[in-house]
Parts: structure tokens; C-alpha cells; sequence
């Protein structure tokens, strides 16, 4: 009892006495959690979007088509389609439904659909699943979701249909027909879907142009269509064993000589999810990143902060802790840091991921964001708990190790001792001189900084590869104008984030070091260097790691990344143009200015710091 | 084993530290033969550098020997493990540092029952033992400050309190006056002058004599070995102070 006590006093007052670091370490942690969380429930949105849709609305195992040949004749059409219901292993059907080509008026923007006449009654097969309002009746409209979002309609607008008006009565969602801009094509006249403005101004005139999908009650449906003759018919199957699916669909095309056109299942999940998945894929990559830097910042905090823990450990251990006390100490403090941040990050990343998740969950047809799971709790928990455990393992054993005596004189870690750098630096102008030295004296360190900043740089890279290709060409990229902006937010959230934990990381670097740093400044200054001087010194030790690093980052940090990226994506590199040499100059001589801005304050704070009382407290 | 052994708190025979080897081979300690009756204090002093510093760390087992044995309370702590060795220290020993090492983050209380606390003494219990000792040492008044807000003398006399917050059969002190001035060093006399007629056996190491002068027996060292020993009367007379001359 008293000893938990114990434990946890000597873990809370330490944080508190140092609450910069403290703080700094928690937003390392939580930037690396709130990403994570971003991810995870991204990736719920795009994993099973299209499962829960096609559960919720009794979802087709395959969609035949008829009607799609202009000039074609339809009754046979018409009665070939109606064959396939009673076809070898087909267990249940809807339809067919009448489908015409319209065009949509909303408030003041215009858009061709395809409209499916439908029953009020619900169907057996494919019954829409309404996120919004209700199901169609007769003059009232439902708009798909991902159509509705990206048009930006709501139940109760006036519309205009094919010159008539109608009202938005509801939004659906459906598994038979992939959402909006990927939308199938059901009808005669042929759609282009998911193309560029430029592309789409070369295309003939009677093609729909990308299409939305609503629904009408088959009177509505049929009454828009000048001539019944020209009506396309849709109708949807349900199979005793969905994963013939694929091979029913491929079967039955043939037999019908290419009258029908029939789609499984498994194709339409494959056109829904891909632009979900392609951000899942951005943020895991992004969290995965932060999770290193996030690695990075709090070995640094540990590794600096050990060397003023050594004292306190030598005192704990004469009076009588033993090793397990002492590494159960260390440990706690960076353990409830990591539990703070696992909960702050799942809190900031649940509240956030409605911005994101909702403009995909709309974009890919899905109803709302899915709920926190337990998993996702569980793996941003088990994260932080990791990233502080791994981070404070090492040296919290070697702390528990250490020899007593040693580690009370304060000298278990001494500085290195790096001759032909220390030689080297005699004759460098006083600032490098000192800056040298003091990099020279944690190499480790060192190595840390450069990682932090090449890997904040690579992501930088990677995201202006990515984020000017998305510009440019979003179709070459598989995906439309909406996904494009969706996937580019995204990519904007990530770096954001990524940069802001760098910056945690760089001011934290330099913090350890003006720490670790306090008594060799004090003397530099007592032996007759000035606080500039000193400042100089310090921010040095920082800004040429970072120069190192961001080149690093650059190559073959950057290239290397890009290259994962793209193989993990099954995307096709040579297309994105890489950054012209110039940006690449910005980006490593950017870095290097702004770790100089952000090391500025704490490096002066360090060189002025007053000599003589930092001399006295090395006593006590 | 003849009675007086068997009376002895510490114990050391041939007890050895080396530092280093080859050329730099350092025998910081180089065959101590020591024993402390309960009761006791003694004094080691000894010039800069001569092994007094090591010796006691190797009396309270802070430090293993690289040779010969050290005994507490008849049991031998040279080869016990890590964890052991830490349990003996947080009930059988006390120390007392010339550096104070308070932790900087806990008030004088919670320095004090920092060593109950680790022996698994009830967070009650300690607080209670730890308000005495403070009391006891003239800072009852200063418990809740932490000791950047205490002076050097303060300090001091909060470390000893620690010291014998588990009643330890004895208390190590390595120069525990060397960062103080003469009034704080008068305090932490009288407090040591209160702990030997107690019957509290004490270890002071001190290369001042002065101080020196209190203890029952003075040990003097020479290059890792004790080379002389002197009986003393004074450290049991009542007026400490005057005897040092630290007082008018
Ligand atoms: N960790 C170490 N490594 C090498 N040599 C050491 C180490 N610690 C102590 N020594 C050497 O052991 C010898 C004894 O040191 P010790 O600290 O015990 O001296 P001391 O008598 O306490 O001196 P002082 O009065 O100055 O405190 C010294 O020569 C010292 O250089
Ligand atoms: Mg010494």
C-alpha cells in the first residue's frame, strides 16, 4: 500500500516539477494516438461500409441490366431479363425496374441521374436503407447519399427533374449500385462517370455525364421518359450462394449473347471502397510515421531527463528501493503520461474523425461515421502504452541497474568524449566550437534529431508528391473531384499533425540538451563566453543535425517513402511528377529556419540562465 | 569468535575496493579489518583521496567489495543480491551524504518517510514517525517546505531525520558537514551529539578534525588502509560545542 503510494507520488510530483516536459511528452504521445484513432475509425468507415449497407438493405448478390442497347428490342430484353429470375440458384429477386436518364436541377446546380422507378412497398431484394427522411412516394424524390452529399441536398429542397418538380423526400443508401461518382450505368444512352471537366466537354451530347442515382415511384419514373420504349429495366438477384456470384454473372452474360449486363456483387463492393481504402491506407501510414516520431521525442525526453534521474535513482536505491522499485517508478511516470494520451487521443481523434469520416461516409454511401469500436480503443491504448514502454525500458533497467555510488555522484551516463571532434572544434569560431561539443557529448541524441527531422521530411515529400498529383489529375489517381478534395483534407490533417509533433520534438530536443547542458554553459560562461555565445552554441547543436536530417529526408527518406507508398497503394509512380529541385532546396533550407525559430527561445533561455546559481545547485 | 565480535554491529575483515586495473590499478580500500560495537561512534579521518569515501560505501553496502567480507548484525551483506542488498539498507542503515541528496520534488516530510514508505511501513505510520523525527530535529515548522526552500543546515538535518526514520542499527555519515557553515555545522553536531547518547551507533566520516574529536574512537586512514586508532573521552561529555570549540 504505502509503497504504491510511493510509486505513484515520486511519479506525479516528478511530472509536475518538470510540467514542460511532461507536456511536451503528452502531445508527442496523443499526436501519435489522435492519428492512430483517425485511421482506425477511417478505417472502419472503409472496410465495411459496403458489408453493412448490403446487410441493411437485403443487398443483391448480383444486378442484371436490360435495355442498355440504343434501338435494342426491348420486349425480348425485357422477358430474357425476367428468365434470369427463375435461372439455377437463384433464390429471390426485385424487379426489374424501369430506369431513365434525367436531369436534376437543385438549387441552381444541375446534374445528370439516372432515376429507378420504384415500389413504396419494400422490396425483398436491394430495399434502399433511408438515412434521412422516407422512402419514395409519388412526387417526392430520394437522392443516393454519396449524390446528395456531393450535390449537397437535404430532405425537403424542390428539385427539378427532367423539367418537373419534385421534393426530396429522403436519402438512401443501396449495395446495389456503387455510390456516386462510381455509379454503374443502367441505362441506354451510355454515362461517363467519375471524368474531368476537360474530359467530359469532348464527349457526345446525349451521354450522361456523372450520373447521380435517385429514386421515384415507378409512375414518377415512367412518366419521365418520353417514350416507354426507350426505358432501360434493372432488377436484382439473390443467390443461394453469393460466391458463385462472379461466376452466375459471367455465365448468364454469355448465354444472353451480351443483352443483359449483369454485375456481382463483389465488383460494385470493389468501385465503393476504393477511395475509402486509399485514405485508410494515407492515414495509416501517416499514424505510423507519427508513431516513430512520437518514439523519437519521448526517447529523447527519457534519455535527457535520465541523466537528472540518475541522482534521484542513486538516492532511491541507498535508501533502500530496490532495482524493481526504481524501474517501477520510471516506468509509472511515463506509463500514466501514455494513458492520458491514449484517452486524449482517442477523445480528439473521435471528435475530429466526424469532419473527415462523415464526408467519406457520405462520399462512399454509407449511413453516418461508425461508432468508437472496443478494438480501436484497445490498439490506441495499447500504442501509447507501447511507445512509453519502449521508450523508458532501456534506460529505466539501466537506471535499476546502475551502481549506487555511481549513480549518486550523478555520473551513471557521463558525457561522451568524442576526441577528434573536440580537436576539430578548436578551431571553429566560438559558437560552433561550443555547438560541436555539445552535440558531440550525446551522440545518441544526435542520431535521434536527425531521425526526427528525416522522417518529418520524408512525410513532407511524400505529401506534396501526392497532394500536387491529387491537383492536377485526380482521375489518373482513380478518383473524382470530391474524393480528390476528401483524400487531399486528409492528407492535410496528417501533416499537420506531423508537423506539429516535429516541432514538439525540436524544442524538446534542444530542452534536453540545455539541461543536459546547464553546467558545461555555466562554465563555458564563467570561463568567459557570453549568453550569445552560449545561445548560439546550442541552437547550433540542434540546427546542424536538422540540416543533416533534412537532407536525409529528402534521400533517400522521401524517395524510399514515396516508393512504399506506392507499392502498398498498387498506384503507379511514374506519373506523379517528382518535386523539382527547387522545392526540394525549400523544403530542407524551410526546415532548417524554422528548427533555428523554434530552438531559439529555449537555447537563449539556456544561455542566460545565471552562472553562479547554476554552479550552486550542481552542489546541492 | 570472542564476545566483543559477537557485540559488533559492523564488521568488516580484510575488506578490499580496487578501481581500475594494470597501470591504473587503484586499491581504494586495501584490507580493512574493522569492527563497531552497538552504542559506538566512530570517526574516520584520513586525507583526500585516501579510501574513506569507499569504505563506507562498502560498510552500508551501497558498493560491492572486490574482496574480504562485511558483516551486519552478524550477517553477511557482501554477497547477498541486489534486492537484499536493498532491503538491509532501507532497515538496517542509515545514510547521511555530505551533498545532502533530498529529492528535489518532496517536502521535508515526505523526504523523511520516504525510507518507512519503501519498508512497507502504512502511509499513516510513516507520516506519524516522520512528523517525530522532524520534531526531534528542531523543523517541525518546515515540513511541508521543499528543500530548495530550506537552507544547507536545514537540509542537512532533514537527511538525518531520513536516516533514522527505520531505526537503523546504525547511521553512515560521510562528511555530513562539508557544505555547511559553522553555525549549521554546530546543528548537526548536537543533533550527532543526541544520537550517540541515544545509544544510536554512528559511522562518521570527516577529514575534520574538530569534529573528529566527538566520536568514542578515531580511525585514521592512509592510502586505502586504517593506520591509527585513538580512544577519545570527549564525545561523551554534554558540552559538545565547547569541546570543538564552536561555541564562545
Ligand atoms: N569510480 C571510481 N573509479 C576509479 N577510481 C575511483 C572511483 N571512486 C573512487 N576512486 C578512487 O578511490 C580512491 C578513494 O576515493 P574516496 O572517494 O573513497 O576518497 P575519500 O577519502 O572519500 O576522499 P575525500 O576526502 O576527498 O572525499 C581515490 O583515489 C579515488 O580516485
Ligand atoms: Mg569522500
Amino acid at each position: 500500500m504505502g509503497r504504491i503510494l510511493l510509486v505513484g507520488r515520486l511519479a506525479v510530483r516528478d511530472l509536475r516539477r518538470r510540467r514542460v516536459e511532461a507536456v511536451l511528452l503528452l502531445l508527442a504521445i496523443m499526436a501519435a494516438t489522435t492519428t492512430l484513432t483517425l485511421g482506425l475509425v477511417l478505417r472502419d468507415v472503409a472496410n465495411d461500409p459496403y458489408q453493412s449497407t448490403r446487410a441493411a438493405t437485403d443487398g443483391p448478390d448480383v444486378v442484371a441490366g436490360a435495355g442498355l442497347i440504343p434501338g435494342g428490342d426491348r420486349p425480348a430484353e425485357l422477358s430474357g431479363l425476367e428468365e434470369l429470375a427463375g435461372a439455377p440458384g437463384v433464390v429471390d429477386h426485385s424487379g426489374p425496374y424501369p430506369v431513365t436518364p434525367a436531369e436534376l436541377q437543385a438549387s441552381g446546380r444541375t446534374s445528370d441521374v439516372q432515376v429507378v422507378g420504384r415500389d413504396a412497398a419494400p422490396a425483398p431484394v436491394d430495399q434502399p436503407e433511408v438515412t434521412q427522411g422516407a422512402w419514395v412516394s409519388d412526387g417526392g424524390v430520394v437522392v443516393e447519399s454519396a449524390f446528395a452529399h456531393a450535390l449537397d441536398v437535404r430532405v425537403g429542397d424542390p428539385v427539378t427533374l427532367g423539367g418537373r418538380s419534385f421534393e426530396v423526400v429522403g436519402v438512401a443508401v443501396t449495395a446495389a449500385v456503387a455510390p456516386y461518382p462510381e455509379t454503374s450505368c443502367l441505362v441506354a444512352v451510355g454515362c461517363a462517370s467519375g471524368a474531368t471537366p476537360e474530359e467530359l466537354s469532348g464527349l457526345p451530347p446525349g451521354l450522361l455525364k456523372n450520373p447521380g442515382l435517385v429514386w421515384l415511384t415507378q409512375a414518377d419514373a415512367r412518366s419521365l421518359s418520353p417514350d416507354p420504349g426507350s426505358l432501360s429495366y434493372v432488377m436484382n438477384l439473390k443467390l443461394a450462394d453469393p460466391a458463385e456470384a462472379q461466376a452466375f454473372a459471367v455465365a448468364n452474360a454469355r448465354e444472353n449473347r451480351g443483352a443483359l449486363r449483369l454485375e456481382s456483387w463483389v465488383d460494385i463492393r470493389e468501385e465503393a471502397t476504393e477511395s475509402a481504402a486509399d485514405a485508410q491506407i494515407l492515414l495509416l501510414i501517416g499514424a505510423w510515421l507519427l508513431g516513430l516520431l512520437a518514439v523519437a521525442s519521448v526517447s529523447v525526453l527519457v534519455g535527457g531527463r535520465m541523466a537528472d534521474q540518475t541522482r534521484r535513482v542513486g538516492l532511491l536505491k541507498a535508501v533502500g528501493g530496490t532495482p524493481s522499485l526504481v524501474a517501477a517508478v520510471l516506468l509509472a511516470e511515463y506509463v500514466l503520461v501514455a494513458v492520458v494520451a491514449a484517452a486524449a487521443g482517442l477523445a480528439v481523434g473521435s471528435l475530429t474523425a466526424p469532419l473527415l469520416a462523415e464526408a467519406g461516409a457520405g462520399l462512399i454511401g454509407r449511413a453516418g461515421t461508425p461508432p468508437m469500436t472496443m478494438s480501436t480503443v484497445v490498439s490506441v491504448t495499447a500504442v501509447a502504452l507501447g511507445v512509453a514502454v519502449v521508450a523508458t525500458f532501456v534506460p529505466a533497467v539501466r537506471a535499476a541497474r546502475s551502481s549506487t555510488v555511481g549513480a549518486l555522484a550523478g555520473s551513471a551516463r557521463p558525457p561522451r568524449r568524442t576526441g577528434w571532434l573536440i580537436a576539430i572544434s578548436a578551431r571553429l569560431p566560438v559558437p560552433l566550437l561550443l555547438g560541436l561539443r555539445v552535440a558531440a557529448r550525446r551522440p545518441r541524441r544526435v542520431v535521434l534529431s536527425v531521425v526526427s527531422i528525416a522522417v518529418t521530411v520524408s512525410g513532407i515529400y511524400v505529401a506534396l508528391i501526392l497532394d500536387a498529383f491529387l491537383a492536377a489529375d485526380p482521375l489518373a489517381a482513380g478518383v473524382d473531384q470530391a474524393q480528390a478534395e476528401w483524400l487531399r483534407q486528409v492528407l492535410l490533417v496528417v501533416m499537420v499533425i506531423m508537423f506539429s509533433l516535429a516541432a514538439v520534438n525540436a524544442v524538446f530536443i534542444t530542452w534536453a540538451t540545455v539541461l543536459d547542458n546547464r553546467r558545461s554553459s555555466a562554465l563555458a560562461r564563467a570561463l568567459g563566453a557570453t549568453p550569445g555565445e552560449v545561445s548560439a552554441a546550442l541552437a547550433a547543436a540542434q540546427v546542424l543535425p536538422a540540416l543533416v536530417g533534412a537532407v536525409l529526408g529528402v534521400f533517400p527518406g522521401g524517395f524510399a517513402l514515396f516508393h512504399a507508398v506506392n507499392a502498398i497503394t498498387g498506384g503507379d509512380g511514374d506519373r506523379a511528377t517528382l518535386p523539382p529541385l527547387w522545392q526540394l532546396l525549400g523544403v530542407v533550407s524551410a526546415t532548417v529556419l524554422v528548427v533555428a525559430a523554434l530552438t531559439a527561445v529555449p537555447a537563449r533561455l539556456g544561455g542566460r540562465r545565471p552562472v553562479s546559481e547554476t554552479l550552486q545547485a550542481e552542489l546541492a | 569468535m570472542s564476545d566483543a565480535a559477537d557485540m559488533s554491529v559492523l564488521r568488516a575483515r580484510g575488506l578490499r575496493k580496487d578501481y581500475g586495473k594494470g597501470e591504473g590499478l587503484v586499491r581504494a580500500v586495501d584490507g580493512v579489518d574493522l569492527d563497531v560495537r552497538a552504542g559506538e561512534t566512530v570517526a574516520v579521518t584520513g586525507p583526500s583521496g585516501c579510501g574513506k569515501s569507499t569504505l563506507l560505501h562498502l560498510l552500508g553496502g551501497l558498493d560491492r567489495p572486490s574482496g574480504g567480507e562485511v558483516s551486519l548484525n552478524g550477517r553477511r551483506i557482501d554477497d547477498i543480491g541486489e534486492r537484499a542488498l536493498a532491503r538491509m539498507r532501507r532497515t538496517d542503515v542509515g545514510f547521511v551524504f555530505q551533498a545532502f541528496h533530498l529529492m528535489e520534488e518532496l517536502t521535508a516530510v515526505e523526504n523523511v518517510e520516504l525510507s518507512a514508505l519503501l519498508a512497507g511501513r502504512s502511509p499513516r505510520a510513516a507520516r506519524r514517525r516522520a512528523e517525530e523525527l522532524l520534531e526531534q530535529v528542531g523543523l517541525a515548522d518546515r515540513a511541508g517546505f521543499l528543500p530548495s526552500a530550506l537552507s544547507g543546515g536545514q537540509r542537512q538535518r532533514v537527511a538525518v531525520a531520513r536516516a533514522l526514520s527505520n531505526e537503523p542499527s546504525v547511521v553512515l555519515a560521510d562528511e555530513p558537514t562539508g557544505n555547511l557553515d559553522s553555525a549549521a555545522t554546530l546543528d548537526v553536531l548536537n543533533l550527532f551529539e543526541n544520537l550517540h547518547t541515544s545509544g544510536q551507533t554512528l559511522v562518521v566520516v570527516t577529514h575534520d578534525a574538530r569534529i573528529a574529536a566527538t566520536a568514542d574512537r578515531m580511525l585514521s586512514m592512509r592510502d586505502g588502509v586504517l593506520v591509527d586508532e585513538t580512544r577519545l573521552t570527549g564525545g561523551t561529555t554534554g558540552r559538545l560545542g565547547a569541546l570543538v570549540g564552536l561555541e564562545d
